[in-house]
């Protein structure tokens, strides 16, 4: 199941029968109680706190946190687009460009939205990727689409205001066909392990916590790590 | 999720929680049922309905209108390629393939949004149908008319996610049940464009494309937009972009009555 972006101060508060009934009107109640069925998570392990990049709270936050992922994918779409590798074709090349493209006027959109509240600009560490084959880029690609579509997919519930939602589903779509294209391009059916094939959930797209999605892309955040724990979860 | 261990726990504070149910028998039955037959961990529908019993009040019917209406477009989306599938043109072979399974997602997603309207007490809408006089003799406008559904249901979806804000059915969020379909939806239309020879994404020319095409891509914003939160992105940032690129990167909402108009999918469903 895929809802376990909660956190574990909530579940350890004790119900109490009033305070159940308080919130058993409100559209969190059941929702919290399925998490309260849900396993316990692991939790990122806290390090050094001079390298946990913190990008804040409310919608400030999620608009930094898909701002912290857009810079993570054009700075990769940059560095192949530089390197004009042999292995990828003049159309492929071309597929790329605008991938870039697109990822960076998304990324300075963010920066202009949020202004002073912005998370800086980040490097990235892309030392877990073979630039150096076919499979390599073409497979980093497809970690970072689908990751984003599926942080993407699960951020829109966390946001409190119908402009930002607007906005972020705008984007939403542009990175699932980025995702179909390079699945496209892997020669992969182009929904492969991306929409749950059977069961209660048939049909549906991925969909990943902030918790989840940094724990995912920490590779490329080394040696900092990402705290997204102020961000709303419900 | 162990739904044993949320009833243990909510009849720690609500002793009465099993008489909520319909009966403490038939809720066990139930769900050892579900349980044997390994559903139970994705079982979101089931549990909302459980809980909207137990506990519910009734959805608002603005909410069952727009689950209704996406169930439209779903059912629109099926039957066309049940259409396409039985015209037994699609060549075999990776074509085939990817029509198969987009059909495939579009009976799941008619059954999701079927099952959760009537788990909110609505009433699902049935018999939506492609219009079988508009649909096209040859593979090649078939799948004009597959990419022209696809882009309109992505446009829709993103349409109708502010109305979904907050709202739940027990424990799943609706709207990110929305957004799920969208993102699946964005997949298939990204890949019947590639089918076609297209762009995955949309550039600002498709605006002007003759039916069924163009009109998918016009409406209040449309595609061709490149003005975003009030930023013109090809005169605003401080690297200016191309309106193609601009227009590209973000995709736009259609309006419920846009969708439903006659040009659109409005004239294709019967």
């Amino acid at each position: 199941m895929s809802e376990s972006g909660f956190s574990s101060s909530f579940l350890a508060r004790t119900m109490r029968r009033r305070s159940f009934f308080r919130v058993a009107g409100a559209t969190v109640a059941a929702s919290t109680l399925v998490l309260a069925g849900c396993g316990d998570d692991s939790e990122i392990k806290p390090t050094d706190p001079g390298t946990v990049i913190s990008i804040g709270s409310g919608e400030n936050g999620l608009l930094n946190y898909v701002y912290l992922l857009e810079q993570l994918e054009a700075a990769f779409y940059q560095k192949v687009v530089d390197a004009k590798p042999a292995f990828l074709s003049a159309t492929e090349l071309a597929a790329f460009t605008d991938l870039r493209d697109h990822e960076v006027i998304h990324r300075e959109f963010f920066k202009q939205l949020l202004g002073s509240n912005g998370i800086g600009a980040f490097e990235f560490n892309f030392s877990s990727v073979t630039f150096s084959t076919r499979e390599g880029v073409l497979g980093a690609a497809r970690t970072l689409e689908d990751l984003g579509v599926a942080a993407y997919n699960g951020a829109g519930k966390l946001i409190a205001t119908k402009n930002t939602l607007n906005l972020l589903g705008k984007i939403a779509s542009v990175e699932a066909r980025h995702a179909a294209l390079i699945h496209d391009l892997l020669g992969l059916d182009p929904f492969a392990d991306v929409v749950e094939a059977s069961g209660a959930a048939a049909g549906l797209g991925a969909v990943l916590t902030p918790k989840q999605v940094v724990t995912a892309a920490a590779s490329f955040f080394l040696p900092y790590t990402v705290d997204v724990s102020s961000l709303p979860t419900a | 999720m162990n739904i044993f261990r949320i009833i243990e726990q909510l009849s720690e504070v609500d002793s009465d929680v099993l008489g909520r149910f319909d009966s403490r028998r038939a809720v066990f039955k139930t769900l050892g049922d579900t349980a044997k037959k390994g559903a139970l961990a994705a079982a979101p529908v089931f549990v909302a309905s459980l809980f909207q019993k137990a506990y519910g009040q009734t959805t608002s019917t603005s909410v069952i209108d727009v689950l209704n209406y996406a169930l439209t477009l779903e059912l629109l989306e099926e039957d066309f390629y049940a259409k396409m599938i039985a015209a037994n043109q699609v060549p075999a072979g990776a074509p085939a393939g990817a029509i198969a399974l987009i059909k495939k997602h579009e009976t799941a997603h008619v059954k999701l949004l079927s099952d959760t309207i009537t788990a909110l007490k609505g009433t699902p809408v049935t018999g939506k149908k492609f219009n079988p006089a508009k649909f096209p003799a040859d593979y090649t406008t078939q799948l004009v008319v597959a990419q022209a559904l696809e882009d309109t249901g992505v446009r829709a979806y993103k349409g109708q996610a502010g109305a979904l804000m907050g709202q739940m059915a027990g424990a799943t969020s609706l709207l990110q049940v929305a957004l799920q379909i969208h993102s699946v939806e964005a997949r298939h239309a990204a890949h019947i464009r590639t089918m076609r020879g297209q762009s995955p994404w949309i550039p600002a020319s498709d605006s002007s494309l003759p039916e069924p095409l163009g009109p998918v891509y016009t409406g209040a914003i449309p595609e061709s937009n490149v003005t975003q939160a009030g930023y013109d992105l090809t005169k605003q940032l401080p690297t200016p972009y191309s309106a193609t690129d601009a227009a590209a990167a973000f995709d736009e909402i259609l309006t419920k009555d846009e969708v439903l108009a006659s040009s659109r999918a409005g004239g294709l469903v019967i």
